[in-house]
């Protein structure tokens, strides 16, 4: 997000500073507030949300001043929470429904894929379905099995949905409130390794589109192409390889679901070459999405084959193994090396 | 609420119930118990037609009151042979038959009002009629045209839901917006019927429905239609206690209801909704009932099921008990049972008109209202598809 220039306000009208440094985990809770202070139809519900404060703090403080029945502390099961979400979202309220971890969404699949996700075609529009499944996603906490997964293709892959996955501070406050904001159903995918990574947050800015991919960095010789926990990584391996006297174009999908892909085409054909980087296994998934789509566009721009940095085609391993099975910054530079040696 | 020493019915031969765990043989008595329903069975209208009182459920009906029923159940049950009959000459790929089950579905319908809301399952063509639901509408479902075509919001009819119990959850959390609305506790209320099968009780979003009305105190009735038989698998397949007893275990009441009786249906659910209604939900009945055809058309019950047993219920059919009481009370007269098949004959007339000229949906159909707010991704999709339909002589079909 850019700095605010001369001619922004210094304050919102509330008086909190225009400019702010969070953490995700913060600006999600500023985003969650502002969303549920502007439309009194959104609610937050899920397993802990409110006395707790979610197991990661993202709703602290909400159930205090919003009362018990916008914050609702539910009983333990995935998919009564998606499933009676689905009815308040059709008796006119705005849920948001927290699943505390990547591996627990698989009891609440059924629903997302049968009624979540079909309800407004079946109906013919008669039907909307405005919610949003918050889902802390990915590894890198030395977490349990079922604590560290990347399930987002299997959303991706059901038409109805639409899938977004924030990187940075100011993309997940203004994204949450964007995806409340959709009368389309929204899985949104939080980096939970980055969550108390910091950066600034100008509450007065204009956000851009929700369902739109952006360019963080400019480069000349390799295009990454990635989102959530490894854009971090990405942007980290690009600043190595300038070190080495290599220009990385780094671009943030920010959503899954449609992807836009149009400023990944624009790079490959000026760089001639992709690599994209996700932490999760790279069969029947976003990434192979990517590798089809762009040999499909950008055939003759492409100097070297579509190549993919991605978790294992494995179960998440043992968390003692898990720095071997995420992508980190040396297994992207050696992919661009291989990219450059085409 | 009864024990197991209750429920139970054992035969002459069944060994004594001597321990607190009933033999195996008695908890299928008194699970099926296709006799009477068991000791609790509400019950206000014999299978011989003749009027029982009850002391919590009677109910005060008129003449004009009981035609109405019994003219509702004949026009379903027309409906329903009519699209079994259209599925068999192949115009409808697949059917799912209600017969039998008419005086379940017309007494609970009949009980809501316009304000309340159903979410059915698949089979409740009955709900659908007292919703206002024309029976043409049902039949894209099952010609494959579409997926429902009325408007859920306007008649306050869900779309069928075909996954087993999905529905129970999107109805408990529909009831808990009513409750935050503050549409519970005056006679205005506002309450949600939610409609499932015996099978249906197996699954896991049910049991999560059970849970989430009764901590959430929504305003919500759960109307199992136990019809004896998920496809092959019967009751005792699915439970060890007769059904309406398992919401002792959530803390609201379950209620076993002789669903071939529309005036119990009607009292105990009419009842239902206004606890709701007063802030006093949830509940669940139980209407004890039979499936007299199959499953749906593609199912073949007599590989499961003994000729026997559809004989005995044959006896408890739901329409004619309604007509000799009728008859007996001089509540109606030949003329107007003639009348009433003449109305079910034009009603079938008209749905097998409709199906036949039912038009296939324009291709485009199928990237129609996928999104609420659309996704260029897909109407890229759409749009390659179009055009390479429209390069076929004729355009576009």
């Amino acid at each position: 997000m850019a700095a605010p220039t001369m001619d922004r306000p210094a304050t919102d009208d509330a008086g909190v500073p225009a400019v702010q440094t969070l953490t995700i985990a913060k600006a999600l809770n500023n985003g969650l507030r502002a969303s549920m202070e502007a439309n009194p139809k959104v609610i937050v519900m899920g397993e802990d949300v409110g006395k707790l404060g979610g197991v990661f703090r993202i709703t602290d403080g909400l159930q205090k001043d919003f009362g018990e029945q916008r914050v609702l502390d539910t009983p333990l099961a995935e998919s009564g929470i998606i499933g009676t979400a689905v009815g308040l979202a059709i008796r006119g309220y705005r849920p948001v429904c927290e699943i505390q971890f990547d591996g627990f969404i698989f009891p609440g699949f059924d629903q997302i894929v049968s009624q979540v996700a079909k309800l407004h075609f079946r109906t013919q529009g008669r039907l909307k379905v405005p919610m949003v499944i918050r889902v802390p996603f990915g590894g890198g906490i030395g977490a349990v099995e079922h604590h560290s997964e990347s399930p987002e293709s299997y959303f991706a892959h059901t038409a109805g949905l639409k899938v977004v996955s924030c990187s940075n501070p100011a993309d997940a406050y203004w994204m949450i409130q964007q995806a409340i904001d959709c009368d389309d159903p929204v899985l949104f995918f939080e980096p939970k390794r980055r969550y108390y990574e910091k950066g600034q947050v100008d509450t007065t800015a204009s956000p851009g589109p929700l369902f739109a991919s952006r360019t963080l960095r400019t480069g000349r010789d390799v295009t990454l192409v990635t989102y959530g926990p490894m854009v971090r990584t990405s942007l980290d391996a690009a600043a190595a390889a300038e070190e080495e006297g290599r220009s990385l174009e780094v671009i943030d999908l920010r959503s899954l679901s449609p992807l836009d892909l149009a400023p990944v085409y624009e790079s490959v054909r000026r760089t001639g070459r992709l690599v994209v980087v996700t932490e999760a296994p790279s069969e029947s998934s976003i990434s192979s999405e990517i590798a089809a789509k762009v040999q499909q566009e950008c055939f003759y721009s492409l100097q070297a084959p579509v190549l993919r940095v991605t978790g294992f085609d494995t179960p998440y391993p043992p968390s003692k193994l898990e720095e071997e099975f995420l992508p980190d910054l040396d297994r992207v530079l050696h992919a661009v090396d291989r990219s450059l040696a085409w | 609420m009864s024990s197991p020493e209750e429920w139970t019915h054992p035969g002459p031969d069944a060994a004594p119930a001597t321990a607190a765990t009933p033999t195996a043989e008695q908890v299928i008595a008194g699970l099926r118990a296709t006799d009477e329903g068991g000791a609790d069975l509400v019950q206000l209208l014999t299978p011989e037609g003749e009027r029982v009182q009850h002391p919590d459920f009677d109910i005060d009906i008129t003449g004009e009151e009981l035609r109405g029923l019994y003219r509702d159940m004949v026009l379903v049950r027309r409906v329903d042979r009519e699209a079994n009959a259209l599925q068999r000459k192949g115009e409808l790929g697949i059917w799912v038959p209600l017969l039998g089950q008419e005086a379940a579905q017309i007494g609970a319908g009949r009980a809501m009002r316009p304000e309340d809301m159903a979410f059915p399952s698949y089979r409740e063509h009955g709900i659908a009629w007292t919703r206002g639901i024309k029976p043409t509408d049902l039949l894209g479902i099952f010609r494959g045209t579409d997926m429902g075509t009325w408007d859920p919001v306007e008649h306050r009819f869900h779309p069928y839901t075909i996954v087993i119990g999905n529905q129970v959850l999107n109805a408990a959390g529909y009831a808990m917006g009513q409750k935050f609305d503050g549409k519970v506790g005056d006679a205005d209320g506002e309450a949600t019927i939610c409609f499932f099968g015996d099978g249906a009780t197996s699954q896991g979003d049910v049991h999560e429905g059970f849970v989430w009305a009764a901590v959430y105190d929504a305003p919500l009735v759960f109307f199992c239609q136990n019809n004896q038989w998920a496809i092959s698998e019967p009751t005792e397949r699915q439970s060890r206690l007769p059904l309406y007893q398992r919401a002792r275990g959530y803390g609201f009441p379950g209620i076993r209801v002789d669903g071939n009786d529309v005036l119990a249906t009607l009292a105990v659910t009419r009842w239902a909704l206004e606890e709701c209604r007063q802030g006093n939900g949830p509940i669940l009945i139980e209407a004890f009932t039979y499936r007299m055809d199959a499953h749906t058309t593609s199912d073949d019950p007599s590989r499961y099921r003994l000729s026997d047993e559809l004989e005995l219920w044959k006896l408890k059919d739901p329409i004619e008990r309604v007509k000799v009481h009728l008859v007996k009370q001089q509540w109606a007269d030949q003329e107007f049972f003639e009348s009433v098949e003449a109305e079910a004959e034009q009603i079938a007339i008209e749905l097998r008109e409709y199906c036949v000229t039912l038009p296939d949906p324009p291709a485009g159909r199928i990237f129609s209202e996928v999104y609420a707010e659309g996704n260029p991704v897909l109407e890229a999709q759409r749009d390659e598809f179009l055009a390479y339909h429209a390069g076929f002589a004729g355009g576009e079909h």
